[in-house]
């Protein structure tokens, strides 16, 4: 059976590089599901669950804001922040959100507000991830 | 011939500077590895970026951006990105002697002290100055590459390179200079002067990329974040080169300075055994005309 390769890499390092069955996405139209032989794309994605299938299995990862290029045989997710599901530090997360929210309601420069939103992008979307896949 | 006391002195100062420049180079050392892994963990990201936008760019059909297109006003403008301190070896000493070669009508902008000296030493057309820390933020390779971008957008230049030290290694670093803006026709970045593989089999019969939500939105957000991003890598690859270069310099500074208070202190304790055999002669010679 076909496989994709899926690729997320982040300036820090490269999170993911395995073949799997099947991603999803979350673009900015909503989640895309992306199996092989999915025709040539370019999409914009925005923080949220990549939902990643292999063996029958599901991973889960929290991705940032970023681009993802898809061809016939190949994922490859840019995207400033990839944390795996099981990484994830719940209590850490919820004390960035509050950190970010508190910050967002102080008057800053437009600047520091796009830098503190995408922040507290990261913090939801590893928040998300975490709630969704307890018990 | 100098005086056991002039020898000894050398040897003192000699001491001193091999203190100052083993202590550079731990500094130097320790910078380095963080600099080094920085840019090294940086480069997946940027390949990988250049290899969805070689593919995307040459399949978009008519749409063209403005960082797309080109220009024709003769002037071409660089970003020249030094250290902010010497003591690095040949490091900016190569990498002026580049920037001396391009054209007189280049705009410069510079990141880093020494390109800032060297532009206004030699006269150039300096647009902006811009400075960056130790261990560069992303902030500040965006503030350089908005100016250089806005410089372009205006039309009034044709295209942004960008100059720097390259890292290869920690003896190797080489000037390059390489073209930034408009971004038309991509290379494909080289590591190790291999290139990145691309997938043949992508290239195929397939004629064009779907677009989500459309071509101007994805285009419109990934390639000022390209420039931006290729910026930051650029400098973090500048800053690895500086540390190692510096690095090394003081290593070798330090080893010479070793080599030297060996040799002297062999010549002070030859010229302190002959001045002892020169008084033992005298006072012998004194003994045996007295008697």
């Amino acid at each position: 059976m076909a496989t994709l390769k899926l690729e997320i890499v982040t300036p820090e390092a490269k999170t993911y590089s395995e073949d799997v069955d099947m991603v999803t996405i979350p673009g900015v139209d909503g989640e895309m599901g992306v199996f092989p032989m999915h025709i040539p794309l370019v999409s914009q994605v925005v923080a949220g669950e990549v939902a990643v299938r292999k063996n029958g299995q599901d991973f889960f990862l929290a991705i940032g804001d970023g681009f993802v290029e898809i061809t016939a045989s190949r994922v490859a997710i840019l995207t400033d922040m990839a944390i795996k599901a099981d990484d994830i530090d719940e209590v850490k997360a919820e004390e960035a959100r509050k950190r970010a929210e508190e910050r967002l309601s102080e008057k800053i420069s437009d600047e520091e507000a796009a830098m503190v939103s995408a922040a507290l992008a990261h913090s939801l979307a590893q928040l998300g991830v975490k709630r969704r896949h307890r018990g | 011939m100098p005086s056991t006391r002039d020898i000894r002195r050398r040897i003192k100062s000699v001491k001193n500077t091999a203190q100052i420049t083993k202590a550079m180079q731990m500094v130097a050392a320790s910078k380095m590895r963080r600099a080094q892994q920085a840019a090294l963990a940086g480069r997946p990201y940027t390949e990988l970026m250049n290899h969805v936008l070689l593919q995307v760019t040459g399949r978009v059909g008519d749409f063209k951006h403005p960082l797309m297109e080109s220009h024709s006003t003769g002037k071409r403008a660089v970003i020249v990105i030094s250290s902010d301190k010497g003591l690095a070896g040949a490091l900016n000493s190569n990498l002026l002697r580049e920037a001396g070669r391009l054209d007189k009508a280049t705009v410069f902008i510079t990141a880093g002290r020494k390109a800032s000296q060297f532009a206004a030493r030699t006269k150039r057309n300096l647009a902006a100055e811009f400075t960056y820390k130790d261990s560069p933020t992303f902030a500040e390779a965006r503030a350089i590459s908005k100016f250089a971008q806005e410089l372009f957008l205006k039309g009034e230049v044709d295209g942004v390179d960008i100059l720097y030290t390259r890292y290869f290694s920690t003896l190797v670093q080489k000037p390059e200079l390489r073209p930034l803006l408009p971004l038309t026709d991509l290379k494909p970045l080289t590591v190790n002067n291999q290139a990145v593989p691309t997938e043949p089999r992508d290239m195929g019969t397939e004629s064009e990329f779907k677009f989500e939500p459309d071509v101007a939105t994805v285009l419109g957000g990934l390639l000022p974040h390209y420039v931006n991003f290729m910026v930051f890598q650029i400098l973090l690859e500048a800053k690895a080169s500086e540390q190692s270069a510096r690095m090394v310099a003081m290593k070798n500074a330090t080893d010479n300075a070793k080599q030297l208070i060996k040799d002297l202190t062999l010549e002070y304790n030859k010229l302190r055994q002959a001045n002892i055999t020169k008084e033992l002669l005298e006072i012998t010679s004194a003994a045996m005309a007295m008697s």
